[in-house]
């Protein structure tokens, strides 16, 4: 996949994200197409692609999803929030690289290895995005596992039918090209 | 594959440094509203494709709903929704100012601090990240928008302003992991902080555990931030107990239902508010 392929894939599913997503799942936001779109890239075009997907599109997430600072004091106590930018960005680089080696030492061209891979990948994306927010001690990160595993398979489901429509479109077009041939052969010998 | 092309990766690696560069200067030159700069510009250059696919999408649906309806009536419908949403919004005002009468507060104070002026605003884009939770509202500061202004809806408040730009806004929901707002217990006025968790709970944090607080109380703000109003309704609280420190433990269930919302409004600050916000810069 080219650069401008790459970045074409990431533009389409930001924007149906913050449109579409919240229609797509009854509950909302449990499908991440991002995401999705960066295990995709690294799977069909390798590590250095599927790193670079993961820092841009996480970069771009981070920053459209990010609500700056934020302080609130009572008699008791206080509360201090910032959202930072990069911490997104970089679990989404790591889970881009490491998915990106999976697909080229390994071939994961069938459904199941591929659920297995974007399962996998949601979930590692998970455990480091918690980790980090709670390593630097900013915010209120709380993940349940239960949250975790059904983002996961949300991710897992949704991955695998991109990359049935994806296998199925160039034979498509293909079958549609062949298809008119034939006609316009039979059409000459008759 | 083009990409670990040599050249490829040059160019590659360059935008990796331009994209550093921005993210380092960013985390150090706030804008005026306070939020930092890459925020500014990332969210007012994307806005106007959001904008453009919740237009497309939302014509799609009405095309659909459309087809075969009554027009006058989905019209008239959405009228009535708007003037019972402003109508519900009034109950809480309402209800917030005999809570307070029956504290005996004066008069006059009280009702020049209710008497909130709001702009209603559709829902058109949700956050670019399941990480953060925030919706992005079709009004901005071209009809008055603000940073740090409430954002609430008839069943309770929804969260505040972030980064307005000339069209829309993005709002940070109150149950975002970075949200936060004062809060007290209507029923013993016992007062805390109730910040967001990404999960469908709330917390309220620093509630003395010698404080009244049970099952089933409401929450309402208590406006102390300086950006929620007085009296509007959080949730209610669903678990409580003493914890193990100074503080109680207690999680509150919000009143808002987050993932259904399509229309809010959004609070403008009482001339006391506006001066406190002042103050604070």
């Amino acid at each position: 996949m080219r650069a401008a392929g790459i970045a074409l894939v990431i533009i389409i599913a930001l924007a149906l994200q913050t449109s579409l997503a919240r229609f797509l799942t009854p509950g909302g936001g449990l499908v991440d197409l991002v995401f999705v779109a960066i295990v995709y890239i690294a799977l069909s075009s390798g590590p250095t692609a599927g790193m670079m997907a993961g820092a841009i599109a996480g970069l771009s997430q981070d920053a459209l999803a990010a609500s700056g600072t934020l302080n609130v004091v009572v008699g008791a106590g206080s509360v201090s929030t910032q959202s930072i930018i990069g911490i997104g960005s970089l679990a989404k680089t790591v889970v881009g690289f490491f998915a990106g080696i999976v697909g080229s030492q390994f071939i994961v061209a069938r459904p199941l290895p591929r659920a297995l891979v974007f399962f996998t990948a949601t979930v590692a994306h998970a455990i480091i995005f918690v980790g980090l927010y709670r390593v630097i001690d900013r915010g209120y990160t709380q993940a349940t596992a239960g949250t975790i595993l059904s983002q996961a398979g949300a991710n897992a489901l949704v991955g695998v039918l991109v990359f049935q429509i994806a296998d199925f479109l160039p034979n498509f077009v293909d079958r549609r090209r062949s298809m008119g041939g034939r006609m316009r052969i039979n059409r000459r010998l008759d | 594959m083009p990409v670990t092309d040599f050249r490829q990766r040059t160019a590659v690696l360059f935008v990796a440094v331009v994209l550093g560069h921005i993210i380092l200067i960013s985390a150090q030159v706030n804008s005026r509203s306070g939020v930092p700069l890459l925020e500014v510009v990332t969210f007012g250059a994307f806005a106007e494709v959001q904008r453009g696919a919740a237009g497309l999408t939302s014509g799609v649906r009405d095309a659909w709903n459309g087809y075969g309806d009554l027009r006058g009536v989905r019209a008239e419908n959405e009228a009535l929704r708007r003037q019972l949403g402003e109508l519900q919004l009034q109950f809480q005002q309402e209800r917030a100012r005999a809570e307070r009468a029956r504290q005996l507060e004066n008069l006059l104070g009280f009702r020049q601090e209710l008497a909130v002026e709001t702009i209603a605003a559709g829902v058109i884009g949700a956050s670019a990240s399941l990480d953060f939770r925030g919706i992005t509202i079709d009004r901005g500061t071209n009809t008055g928008v603000t940073a740090n202004m409430a954002v609430v809806a008839p069943t309770g408040l929804v969260g505040r302003i972030v980064t307005p730009t000339a069209h829309v806004s993005k709002v940070q929901l109150l149950i975002d992991q970075n949200a936060a707002a004062g809060a007290l217990v209507e029923r013993s006025r016992a007062q805390g902080i109730v910040v967001g968790t990404n999960l469908e709970l709330l917390r309220m944090d620093f509630v003395a555990v010698t404080a009244d607080v049970k099952a089933g109380d409401v929450i309402v703000t208590s406006g102390v931030d300086g950006i929620y109003p007085k009296g509007f309704i959080i949730g209610k609280v669903e678990q409580v107990d003493n914890g193990n420190g100074n503080h109680k433990n207690i999680r509150v269930r919000p009143s808002v239902e987050f993932n259904r919302l399509e229309e809010v409004l959004v609070v403008k600050p009482t001339p006391a508010q506006a001066a406190q916000a002042k103050e604070r810069q």
